[in-house]
């Protein structure tokens, strides 16, 4: 009988079908058909209605401190320079607009690449927390290389730091995988304690009388060297001199395609996908569950070190203790994945909706007589904390997409659906 | 139908019950009379669990109306149905295995003293004088987890009557139990109702409820097809009803062939999850062109034994070989690779990855292989060409090669299976309960579909808890229990007797 339930609460998922009845051979396919369509459209509803709930509690937060939110979120808005798309805005306001799109871009290039490290581990069932470690090793790496060969060609020295970053976050993100693919170490554990070991590590490293310390400032500031000025990133839009946008964007870009062509095109992504959806049935179909949880984990945090390496040699050029204790940009990117569905157009989404908002809320961008930035901070934070919460109540916000639908099509036709299954 | 009373104990009138393009109920009328047995009779989907869910209160029907002794229920409320002597009990037990008898029968409505202390004795009492009153023998001090399946059924009806059930509904109750324990259930039941309870029977098996039934209703895509009395009804009559078409009860087979031994098992042990012994020593071999089955009570070392052929358990020890090669403690993929083909016993949780389309669960154990990739750099399009041609070749309806699995029906979904595992063209098919949970028609094509890969050569292992399917495919059976094949058996074998080597009776005779 339990298979009689299943099939009626799939029945009852499947809200989207028919509104005259059908009945033939041609039937069934085309409900599957429908299923699948509107799953996709539950697949981009729901982030929506997620991100929208997300910022309609936040601007009740905003009331609730005596400000307007919507004056609020417009400036917000306008200190992402998403208002630079805008083609009447014109004159002073849209040189501002542009450098602030070119910081929001340099955030949300990071952003998805930890974004695709949190959600490669995902969709081969691991939860991923490790993504601020795994990119700080890449950021130390691609600082030690960076500043070491100052001579080497530099195209040759920007490829090598990028390779290095992203096999040392491989490596660091595989320890967890190893772990748990050898003695069962749950990976949420694991990679928040390689967290840690990375956060001291690098802290150590940097200090003062650190072996990497620069001693060009009089040995009394805890920070590395300066990379090589030929191995900086090609700035193609702004200043380079006041951090413009460098060419970091195109290989996150890259990245996304990649990410979308290793699990859908490849023999890795297909087992990386069984092993993610049912470990069972791969492990019955001949797939080494053990080395996909390895492995999966080493291809996640590669991405995780490549943002390292892209954010160093693009516009940070060097990293100190503080950098490295305030960075927080591996721990955003669990939203992303999750508000972006771990899917390669999701997650850019979303790296560009967290890009904006930590730079639009940021202390530079926001006027202080409309919301103060500080508490402003603060609503970045909420409005994460939100997602990550709504995303668990996934459940909940298609189901009121669902009832929303069985209003309408109760109203459309009384006997609605008056088939039986086939 | 012994003596019957005049106005019926339950009324369902008009029952209509649709989700969102299915009607599971479509005005459904059903009574049942004091001190009857009525059995429902319908495939999986066919509406049987959704009514019930309306009588008790969980569903909350579009249209109709319930009465209990000609007063009106209020639908969709449990608590009324239970108030009005409805009891229900669920296929899957609902009991807390670390309490007792009576502490389990008693919960929720404890006997106190000083309406603060639980009453032990009390409870005691009141379960010892239902079971003695209704012959179900039970121990009200056992621990649940300590008593068998069977009795842990009684339990659970022990509980609806103590609740003060006047109007049982019995949700597939024989699929856990043995054939001896099903006829001690059915005793119950006659007792039950002898002393004027009523009983709704849910099954899909037509001999038990020829068997047990004074009236039989077939539900049919929603409908109640027919409303008839035991007499005249024909398992036959019935399995029409219920599929709309003449359906082939009986396979229909030539004697075997068998050739040379393809799967050869030669003192097998295997280790369960738990570190305990499950196989303890089996040998066995299955020719090309035979179908050997191996029957035996849930939990005595089958599914172990499937999962150390098959390479996903490793044997503590023995030998296992597949067409002449040794293939002792190979991995999933030797063993697949050495072939064999496996027909696994919990399709949606092994079998199929139900979130892949069809087309990549048609591929899971070759997606590697050419031409469905190369270079380790997939080809959607070989593999959805492929998934096209076998749905096709195996009749799978409700969805094309770019349907999730996880949107067909059991039936369909066990065709993509089968279809995958014979399409490998293994020497040896080892199949787990293949027909587990599926219905009448869809049982009649994985019969066919493993007589004619029989016929065509193959060496079949048959491993099922159903007793029909292993007496009606299987050229040889073994029995086993506790780990070890009790005896063998010819294709004639009677079902009393390979009950009782089910539970044990024919150990003196092992093999």
């Amino acid at each position: 009988m339990s298979d009689d339930e299943r099939r009626e609460h799939a029945a009852e998922e499947k809200q989207a079908e028919t509104v005259e009845p059908r009945t033939g051979g041609d039937y069934a396919p085309s409900v599957a058909e429908r299923l699948a369509f509107y799953q996709r459209a539950g697949g981009l509803v729901t982030p929506l209605m997620t991100a929208a709930l997300a910022f309609l509690i936040g601007g009740v937060v905003v009331l609730a401190s005596g400000s307007n939110p919507i004056s609020t979120y417009q400036a917000i808005f306008n200190g992402t320079g998403l208002n630079w798309l805008f083609p009447w805005v014109s004159g002073a306001t849209r040189a501002t607009a542009a450098i602030n799109l070119q910081q929001t871009l340099l955030l949300t290039t990071p952003l998805i690449l930890c974004g695709l490290a949190v959600a490669f581990a995902f969709r081969c069932g691991m939860f991923n927390i490790g993504g601020e470690g795994q990119y700080l090793v890449g950021s130390i790496m691609a600082v030690w290389i960076g500043s070491s060969f100052l001579k080497m060609n530099g195209p040759l020295h920007i490829v090598l730091a990028i390779v290095v970053a992203a096999v040392a976050g491989g490596i660091y993100a595989g320890i967890a995988g190893f772990l748990k693919a050898t003695v069962g170490a749950h990976e949420v554990i694991s990679t928040i304690m390689l967290n840690w070991i990375a956060y001291w590590v690098g802290s150590w490293l940097f200090q003062l009388g650190g072996p990497l310390q620069s001693h060009a400032q009089g040995a009394s500031v805890p920070v590395s060297n300066d990379i090589a000025t030929n191995a900086h990133l090609h700035v193609f839009w702004g200043d380079p001199v006041l951090q413009g946008l460098h060419i970091g964007l195109f290989i996150a870009l890259a990245g996304l395609v990649v990410y979308w062509l290793t699990l859908n095109r490849t023999t890795v992504g297909y087992q990386v996908r069984a092993v993610g959806f049912n470990p069972e049935a791969a492990r019955y179909g001949g797939i080494s569950v053990a080395r996909n949880y390895f492995r999966a984990m080493a291809i996640a945090g590669a991405f995780a070190g490549l943002a390292g390496a892209v954010d160093i040699l693009g516009w940070e050029f060097r990293l100190d203790v503080n950098d490295i204790q305030a960075s927080n940009i591996g721990f955003i990117a669990i939203a992303v994945a999750l508000l972006g569905r771990n899917t390669a157009i999701g997650v850019f989404f979303s790296a560009l909706l967290f890009g904006a908002l930590l730079n639009g809320t940021s202390t530079r961008n926001l006027d202080p007589t409309i919301f103060r930035p500080d508490l402003a901070g603060n609503l970045t934070l909420i409005i994460q904390g939100l997602v990550v919460l709504f995303v668990g109540a996934d459940v909940l916000v298609l189901w009121i997409w669902n009832q929303r639908r069985k209003l309408r099509l109760r109203r459309a036709s009384p006997t609605a659906g008056a088939v039986a299954a086939p | 139908m012994r003596g019957l009373a005049e106005t019926p104990v339950l009324e369902l009138r008009g029952i209509t019950k649709r989700f969102p393009g299915i009607v599971a109920n479509d005005h459904v009328d059903l009574d049942l009379l004091a001190g009857e047995v009525h059995a429902l009779l319908g495939e999986n989907g066919a509406g049987k669990s959704t009514l019930m869910n309306v009588l008790y209160g969980l569903y909350h029907p579009d249209e109709g109306e319930i009465l209990v002794k000609g007063e009106k229920l209020s639908l969709g409320s449990p608590r009324d149905a239970i108030e009005h002597g409805i009891g229900m009990v669920h296929q899957h037990f609902m009991l807390i295995p670390v309490m007792t008898v009576a502490e389990n029968v008693v919960l929720a409505s404890e006997p106190t003293r000083s309406h603060v202390l639980l009453d032990y004795r009390e409870a005691e009492g009141r379960v010892r004088e239902l079971s003695e009153r209704f012959g179900l023998v039970v121990d009200p001090r056992a621990k649940v987890e300590s008593i068998g399946v069977g009795q842990q059924q009684r339990v659970e009806i022990l509980k609806a009557l103590y609740r003060g059930a006047d109007i049982l509904v019995l949700d597939e109750p024989t699929a856990v139990l043995t054939p001896q324990e099903a006829e001690e259930l059915f005793d119950v039941i006659r007792s039950l109702t002898g002393q004027g309870k009523s009983v709704i029977f849910i099954s899909h098996k037509l001999h038990e409820v020829l068997e047990v039934a004074d009236r039989i209703s077939v539900l049919r895509r929603g409908k109640l097809v027919e409303t008839i009395p035991r007499a005249g009804a024909t398992e036959e009559s019935l399995a029409r009803a219920m599929v709309g078409r003449e359906v082939l009860l009986r396979v229909d087979k030539k004697p075997a062939q068998p050739g040379e031994p393809v799967l050869v098992v030669e003192d097998l042990h295997v280790v369960d999850v738990r570190g305990l012994e499950a196989v303890r020593g089996v040998s066995f071999e299955v020719r090309a062109g035979e179908i050997v089955g191996i029957a035996g009570v849930d939990g005595n070392g089958q599914t172990e034994l499937i999962d150390a052929l098959t390479g996903l358990l490793h044997c503590t020890a023995g030998r296992v070989s597949v067409g002449g090669v040794d293939c002792t403690g190979s991995s999933p993929k030797h063993m697949l690779d050495a072939g064999t083909g496996h027909i696994p016993q919990d399709r949606q949780r092994r079998g199929l990855v139900l979130q892949f389309t069809l087309a990549e669960n048609i591929a899971l154990h070759d997606y590697d292989k050419e031409p469905n990739s190369k270079y380790s750099w997939l080809h959607p399009r070989v593999l959805v060409e492929r998934a096209r041609r076998l749905l096709k070749a195996f009749d799978v309806r409700g969805g094309g090669p770019q349907t999730h699995a996880g949107a067909l029906s059991g039936g369909n979904q066990q065709k993509v299976v089968l279809a995958r595992e014979i399409e490998r063209n293994p020497k040896v098919l080892i199949a787990g309960q293949p027909t587990r949970g599926l219905d009448v028609g869809a049982i009649e094509f994985v019969h066919r579909r493993l007589v004619e890969e029989r016929d065509e050569g193959r060496a079949i292992l048959l491993v099922s808890l159903e007793l029909d399917e292993i007496l009606s495919l299987s050229d040889r059976i073994y029995v086993m229990y506790e780990g070890v094949l009790v005896n063998e058996y010819g294709p004639d074998a009677s079902e009393q007797e390979l009950g009782i080597a089910m539970t044990g009776g024919g150990k003196e005779a092992a093999a």
